[in-house]
């Protein structure tokens, strides 16, 4: 218990002292960064039953347009349009998750992408409200009451709680009963049924909870962003989204936050050649399929073997 | 009116007809054995009745109620739950996990408790239930071993420990010792007999091989080519001459 609590102590003092230790202009970085974590550890909870999404990218925007169009149309605060539009993308996640229960593997795959696609093209299509291929502007930058969240280092930690909340809640889905469901689901679907789990009802389940967290994602990044548009949630991000969690491996609840965090670090690095990006992840994705299919995770159990001998302070990680 | 009522079943794969127009009833209570060699129709019969194939035609009643054409979790809800031929367990859990996780019926689990209760203590309740199904299978030494770790024999007890924990009614096993040694038969044997006597479970055992069934059941029923080809004790089955002519083999009998 100590230890564990010890341990989060760290990582929390890591996150919180991140904005002194960048310069400002990186600032931006590390508020991508909190996004993906939120987006990557929600789509591995879709993940643990074993349905992979093409569709999450466009789930998220479901969250961003909701909270963009919640504040401007309806001038509601954004305090409470942060999660109103969690609970409308939970809503929309049901509806496309509804017809691809039919569907299990490659099904689910290539329908999700179908649904994500279907609907990006009704932004695109529908000027009001969405407005159209160029998207949503001057969208409400954030605030909690008289706290104005629109500078980057208040925001960074706005964030922070955020995360570190929709995490908490997900690691705590994880380590439920619910959670064990979901992977023995993965497992062996013939099995469950046959021993009374509604199969798709539990992955409807996780792809809704995973929903809300992606729109939870999306809000932050919309009043972030202050405008935006259908092209921020295209196919492309999508296989960045995937990246994340096949670098981090889903053995692991951390595998997606390791995934997003050495990705983040590895486009840092390679910034001067932004150009190339694409090229870099496909790199970077084929080189893991190929050298370690489990993702990096795999080599946490070993990591942290090797951390316990270290004097001192070896035993906070275990 | 008995527990398991089967009426004219008949199940089709194309033109081949690997169930065809079985009648069946099953007592509460009873141990019965279901025999016929390979490609009898055996695990047909156990997809169809529980659920993973609807049925071409045909009734099945459980406890009065329909349950043909139902979806496998509802009639697992419903209190009918089989075993499979394969070695169903979920690999990469623990013993002890593959148990509770099966247990989620009578677990009091929900979104809401998830987020706000307490899921240790939760657990902790699942868990000491859980032991004691292993305790009685006889796994309880393994609890924490990988479940894709065990022995062929004890994957397939822990396979019942995982049916059992769903609380069933009626217990519908599909060739429990098939590819097992002489120990792992006996454990098994002991088992199912124990399953039945102590605590009155109602089972269907699916079996080729005669040995294990002529033991433990007092009623066989044999089938053939997906038909229903004899019925009665296991000496009555035994000493029938359909029964011999059709498909065991005198040898296979008189050992
Ligand atoms: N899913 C299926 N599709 C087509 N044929 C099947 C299927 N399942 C079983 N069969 C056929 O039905 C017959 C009965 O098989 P099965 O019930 O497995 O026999 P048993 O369990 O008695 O050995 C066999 O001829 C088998 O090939
Ligand atoms: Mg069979």
């Amino acid at each position: 218990m100590w230890k564990k609590i010890s341990g989060l102590a760290i990582i929390g003092i890591i996150f919180c002292s991140l904005p002194y230790m960048v310069e400002l202009y990186r600032m931006e970085v590390l508020i991508v960064l909190l996004f993906n974590l939120i987006l990557a550890q929600s789509y591995r909870l879709v993940n643990t039953t074993g349905d992979w999404s093409l569709s999450h990218i466009v789930v998220m925007g479901v969250g961003a347009y909701s909270s963009a169009l919640i504040t401007k149309l309806l001038g509601w605060p954004f305090w409470l349009s942060l999660p109103v539009s969690g609970l409308v993308t939970a809503f929309i996640g049901f509806l496309i998750v509804f017809p691809l229960l039919r569907t299990i593997g490659f099904g689910f795959f290539i329908g999700s992408f179908a649904l994500g696609e279907f609907v990006r093209l009704i932004w695109v299509k529908f000027r009001d409200p969405f407005g159209g291929p160029r998207g949503l502007i001057n969208i409400p930058s954030a605030e909690i009451g008289p706290i104005d969240l629109y500078q980057p280092i208040p925001f960074y930690y706005f964030c922070l709680i955020i995360a570190a909340i929709s995490i908490w809640i997900m690691y705590r889905i994880d380590r439920s009963h619910i959670g064990d469901t979901f992977k023995a689901i993965h497992t062996d679907p013939v099995l469950c049924e046959t021993i009374g789990i509604r199969v798709p009802r539990y992955r409807a389940m996780a792809f809704v909870i995973g929903a809300f967290f992606a729109g939870i994602a999306g809000a932050l990044m919309a009043h972030h962003q202050g405008a935006i548009d259908p092209h921020n949630f295209e196919a492309t991000l999508m296989v960045y989204l995937i990246i994340y969690v096949v670098v981090g491996g889903i053995e692991t609840f951390w595998g997606a936050a390791l995934g997003v965090i050495v990705m983040t670090v590895i486009f840092e690095i390679t910034r001067p050649l932004e150009e190339w990006r694409p090229l870099i992840a496909g790199c970077i994705l084929i080189l893991f399929l190929v050298v370690m299919p489990g993702g990096l995770d795999v080599l946490l159990p070993k990591t942290m073997k090797l951390f316990r001998k270290i004097p001192g302070i070896g035993q906070l990680f275990t | 009116m008995a527990m398991l009522e089967i009426r004219g079943l008949t199940k089709h794969f194309g033109g081949l007809a690997a169930i065809n127009g079985i009648d069946l009833d099953i007592e509460e209570g009873e141990i019965r054995g279901v025999i016929g060699p390979n490609g009898a129709g055996k695990t047909t019969l156990f997809n169809v009745i529980s659920g993973v194939y609807r049925p071409t035609s045909g009734v099945i009643r459980f406890n009065n109620e329909k349950i043909s054409g139902l979806s496998p979790s509802v009639i697992a809800t419903r209190g009918a739950v089989r075993t499979f031929q394969r070695d169903a367990v979920i690999h990469d859990f623990d013993v002890l996990r593959n148990v509770t996780v099966a247990g989620h019926l009578h677990s009091d689990q929900s979104i809401i408790k998830t987020l706000f209760g307490d899921i240790k203590g939760s657990r902790e309740k699942d868990e000491e239930k859980a032991m004691k199904i292993l305790e009685f299978v006889g796994l309880d030494h393994l609890c924490h071993e990988l479940a894709a770790n065990l022995a062929h024999g004890f994957q397939r007890v822990l396979g019942i420990a995982i049916a059992l924990a769903t609380e069933p009614r009626l217990l519908m096993l599909d060739e429990p010792v098939a590819g097992m040694n002489t120990t792992e038969t006996a454990h098994m044997t002991e088992v199912i007999n124990r399953l039945h006597e102590e605590k009155g479970m109602t089972i269907m055992l699916v079996e080729h091989d005669m040995k294990t069934v002529m033991s433990i059941c007092k009623k066989v029923t044999v089938i053939d080519f997906g038909e229903k080809l004899a019925e009665g004790s296991p000496s009555e089955i035994m000493n029938d001459p359909k029964v011999i002519e059709a498909y065991l083999g005198a040898e296979e009998i008189v050992t």
